[in-house]
């Protein structure tokens, strides 16, 4: 049984007391800034990625992921408790979440997230587990012709799930591009746009642009109108559900974490789409509909489940492919490439403790977080207590001491004021700051990829329609287009991301 | 509603139109090679021709059937006053060191909300700077001097 050796010697490694205690502080950190409304996971890896340069490789990715998939938990009990939904996926979770809590029954309510949520990350990371090393195998197969048409597809593929306008989608992804462009020249080490400026020639360090769009401009949009939160909860109590509750929820959880694992895959917001598909599936095949809205348990062990199922599989393709299916996603490939392992098939075969550790430390992260969650409740009730006027000056001060102690450059500072005030404007306009980010940290791959490519191919871009690996994406991509442009689909998908909100 | 027309469309698209644009003036000055082999020039300027292009159909849109976004305020004196700070501290960490940068950075940004009273932006500034210190030069060990050379140390 390979599986089972794999999985041993992943917990193993994950096991280690170091990699416990990390895996620790970062679902602490992770629960804490999805609580926090105001800084997302985004900009809270971004400025701690600095921090781990000087861990292990395989400790670093642990605690990352964990401020990731700990974040997707703490959102869900801002969201039932003060219907103040900390992360995107979470927004469904408030419907009926809220509800509850506002019935008084708030402790069924958290108590059904945490298990349904822990269910649904023990069976996605076996999903992990068991999809993850297939598909390495065929992408070992990949040629520079499949990867250039594999990346693209996944930046088209991640407008048709942002919200906003697919026509303003795709341009931020492609402006990503062209700033991915900013430094050295791969093949003839030409300096492009540096102004003659020597900081410049490593490029714009993708850490500025995360922590300028997602920190900075995050604030700048609260600082609009200041208002004082005010987070009046009562002492959560009756946290364990009755044997009705137990009862309804089996069945949410477990099509919730089927949905999750699927849909987690998607690049660009699987998360957002998986919570939202399984809120209006259990209220299509559910008995008792009219109770949707109105403090359906279904309406919050399903999309819980949905989502943290979907936030372990979108581990999938960036584990096998090197390509990130979430803004933090492509920060760690940040931290992959820091550490110098390049993500991707690779992966798997060269470091494998490094691999199933991580993999390992998901389950572990899961344990920890409902043990974090449930008994010290009333400790995150408490922090949303904390006032903004001490929290945004916090972010901005630890943005530029981690920005800074990336490389010891200025420049990297300044670039966060820049990024900050274009992502602030961008964002007022309509448009999401997650497409950029992506489309920065992939371009220069499909960009290498590209003209590597041609290179082989003798200058002949058909290279591209003649490989079916390639063809097949290409043309997939060009459905995703079309899909997401075409008004009728889009008016269902906006249907999707909207209802009820 | 009249003509749709919307500002948030038209900014956004001026804004794509002006650095597609302005990268793919830069482009020009580079070698753009040939297909076989592509210069440093080539890339940029086809993707900055696209982000342009897609800059100018959102104008075009926003002209016509603009989204209705409702843009708000900006908050003038938080711009104003979080970039000064954040300029401030990569201007100055080298040479006033981690402590007076941190305290004077985290100084400027209390005062980013309207509401700050003095005491507090105080406080608040001289908890983070020694939390900062203690995690990030304590704690992680950053190499980063304390008091910076512009000191006389």
């Amino acid at each position: 049984m390979d599986l089972l050796e794999n999985l041993a010697l992943g917990l193993s490694t994950a096991l280690l007391l170091q990699n416990v205690l990390w895996c620790f502080v970062g679902v602490l950190l992770g629960t804490m800034v999805g609580v926090l409304p105001g800084i997302g996971p985004t900009a809270t890896v971004a400025m701690l990625l600095p921090i781990t340069f000087s861990f292990e490789p395989v400790t670093a990715l642990i605690m990352l992921a964990g401020i990731y998939y700990g974040a997707q938990y703490g959102g869900s009990t801002t969201a039932i408790l003060i219907n103040l939904p900390g992360e995107s996926s979470a927004a469904v979770t408030a419907l009926d979440g809220h509800e509850m809590a506002r019935q008084g029954r708030a402790g069924a309510a958290l108590a059904t997230a945490a298990i349904g949520s822990f269910i649904a990350g023990t069976v996605a990371t076996v999903v992990l587990a068991v999809a993850a090393p297939p598909l390495a195998r065929v992408a070992l197969q990949f040629g520079p012709a499949e990867y250039f048409a594999l990346v693209l597809f996944g930046l088209i593929v991640s407008i048709a799930l942002a919200r906003g306008t697919a026509l303003k989608a795709l341009a931020m992804i492609f402006l990503g591009v062209l700033l991915g462009t900013v430094g050295q020249d791969i093949y003839t080490g030409t300096p492009r746009f540096t102004f003659d400026q020597r900081e410049l020639y490593g490029g714009i360090d993708f850490v500025s642009v995360a922590v300028g769009m997602f920190g900075v401009a995050e604030i700048l949009r609260n600082l609009e109108n200041e208002q004082t939160r005010t987070a009046i909860v009562d002492k959560v109590r009756n946290l364990w559900p009755t044997r009705e509750d137990r009862r309804r929820i089996v069945a949410p959880i477990l099509r919730g974490t089927g949905l999750g694992a699927a849909l987690g895959v998607l690049p660009g917001g699987g998360h957002v789409l998986a919570s939202f598909t399984s809120y209006a599936v259990e209220k299509r095949i559910s008995k008792r509909p009219q109770e949707f809205g109105h403090g359906a348990i279904e309406g919050v062990a399903g999309p819980e489940s949905a989502n943290n199922a979907a936030a372990q599989t979108s581990f999938i393709p960036l584990l096998t492919l090197g390509l990130p299916a979430h803004p933090v996603m492509a920060l760690m490939i940040g931290a992959f490439i820091v550490h110098g392992i390049t993500p991707g098939p690779n992966v798997i075969t060269d470091e494998p403790a490094l691999f199933w550790g991580l993999i390992a430390s998901m389950w572990i992260g899961n344990v920890l977080l409902v043990l974090l969650n449930l008994p010290l409740i009333g400790m995150w009730v408490r922090m949303l207590r904390i006032p903004y006027q001490v929290l945004f000056p916090m972010i901005i001060l630890f943005a530029s001491i981690g920005t800074y102690s990336l490389g010891f450059n200025a420049y990297d500072v300044y670039a966060i004021v820049l990024f900050g005030l274009l992502g602030y404007i961008l964002i007022k306009c309509g448009c999401e700051p997650a497409p950029l980010l992506l489309g920065f940290v992939l371009g220069p791959l499909l960009e290498e990829n590209l003209r590597r490519a041609l290179i082989i191919s003798r200058g002949d871009a058909t290279v591209f329609l003649t490989r079916p690996i390639s063809a097949v994406l290409l043309a997939l991509s060009v459905a995703a287009l079309a899909l997401s442009v075409l008004p009728a689909i889009r008016k269902r998908r906006e249907q999707v991301f909207t209802e009820d909100e | 509603m009249e003509h749709r027309r919307s500002f948030p469309d038209v900014l956004a698209g001026g804004i794509f139109v002006l650095i597609g644009g302005a990268f793919v003036v830069g482009s020009l000055g580079y070698e753009l090679g040939t297909p076989l082999r592509m210069g440093p020039g080539a890339f940029p300027l086809l993707v900055g021709a696209l982000v342009a292009a897609l800059g100018l159909a959102i104008v075009v849109k926003g002209l016509v059937a603009g989204e209705m976004i409702d843009f708000g305020t900006i908050p003038w004196r938080a711009v104003a006053v979080i970039t000064l700070a954040l300029m401030f501290f990569g201007f100055t960490v080298r040479g006033l060191g981690f402590v007076p940068t941190s305290a004077v950075t985290a100084l400027l940004t209390t005062l980013a909300s309207k509401h700050v009273r003095p005491l507090t932006a105080v406080v608040v500034a001289a908890g983070l700077t020694v939390a900062s210190t203690l995690i990030f030069v304590v704690g992680l060990q950053l190499r980063i001097p304390l008091w910076g050379p512009w000191l006389g140390f």
